[in-house]
């Protein structure tokens, strides 16, 4: 016992603090539960026992003031639009936004007056989920592209103390 | 034979100015009459032959004839168990018909759906105001003259390769 047994051994890690803090944030994504047509369905499968996103920390929130990521997963209506764009605003900072299926992506097969061609006219869209709908397959690999996406961001620590932009990697 | 349908017999005796056509199609039976006394043949059809239950309220779009708009009621009769389809023609230029409210509740939002889509006004209803649109929409999306991926934006030209 004591200092002199080297006592903290192989536990010390050299890091720096942006990566500890992308690390806990991409290992916590806690996405908005919202779900708009078919690829609900399938995000619910994907939350499920066989898919279990929890294992990657993923766990839906049913307040957008607890959630930092919002999965558009299906047809976003013109009706629809203001309500998607408050509960994006009520989400506190940092959030990403991961667009699934077709409908979200380009409008899909709605190419019509009452559809908005695409979530990204009206918010920033992180990850790309093709599919109509995709299977939980592809959303899973759609996450971890935005897991990896948000290990590549810089200045998150400084950004989390008040100083200066979180810098993300350009695509 | 439409002819020998009970609700027609009696409109034909009442009605007799009013009834422009009628019809009969695999056994469904529609009766086509003057948009003016739309309402009175309601009330007669509900009071007097049973027509208790209005399935459903539409309308159709001519485009190109004249008149251009035709507004669908689709009757049923509970106790008797039989159906009835009641056709008005409403010209572009005076696209107005009496609202049915007062016979049928339920025309309530039934008509307000063809408001909305159609843009035919219904006289004397309740609270006409657009029921799947948002408010500020322009435009009646159901007229077939209404761009189909909506105005300002230019109309899809099939495949470019």
């Amino acid at each position: 016992m004591g200092v002199e047994n080297n006592p903290l051994g192989e536990n010390i890690i050299t890091t720096s603090l942006d990566t500890v803090v992308n690390w806990s944030r991409k290992s916590s994504i806690w996405p908005m539960t919202f779900g708009l047509a078919c690829c609900a369905i399938e995000m619910m499968a994907t939350g499920a026992s066989s898919h279990d996103l929890d294992r990657f920390g993923i766990i839906f929130r049913a307040s957008p003031r607890q959630a930092d990521c919002i999965i558009i997963a299906g047809t976003v209506t013109k009706k629809m639009l203001p309500v998607i764009k408050t509960v994006y605003e009520q989400m506190p900072e940092p959030k990403w936004v991961v667009a699934m299926g077709a409908c979200a992506c380009s409008g899909g097969v709605f190419d019509t007056y009452s559809v908005v061609q695409g979530i990204d006219e009206a918010l920033p869209v992180d990850v790309y989920i093709p599919g109509c709908p995709p299977r939980p397959e592809a959303l899973l690999y759609g996450l971890t592209k935005l897991r990896e996406k948000i290990m590549k961001e810089r200045n998150s620590f400084g950004n989390a103390i008040g100083l200066g932009d979180r810098l993300e990697p350009a695509a | 034979m439409a002819e020998n349908n009970r609700a027609v017999i009696k409109l034909k005796e009442k009605f007799a100015s009013s009834v422009i056509d009628v019809k009969e199609f695999r056994g469904e039976v529609t009766v086509t009459v003057k948009k003016e006394d739309v309402i009175e043949i309601c009330k007669f059809l509900k009071e007097n032959l049973q027509y208790n239950l209005l399935t459903d309220v539409t309308a159709v779009d001519y485009f190109g004839k004249d008149p251009r708009f035709m507004v669908v009621y689709n009757l049923y009769s509970i106790p008797n168990k039989d159906r009835l389809r009641l056709k008005a023609p409403v010209a572009e230029s005076d696209a107005t018909v009496d609202s049915v409210v007062p016979v049928w509740t339920t025309a309530n939002w039934l008509e307000r759906e063809v408001y909305d889509l159609f843009g035919i006004t219904f006289r004397n209803h309740p609270d006409l105001r657009r029921i799947l649109m948002t408010d500020d929409w322009v435009g009646h999306p159901l007229r077939k003259d209404y761009p189909l991926q909506g105005p300002g934006r230019e109309p899809y030209k099939g495949r470019l390769s």
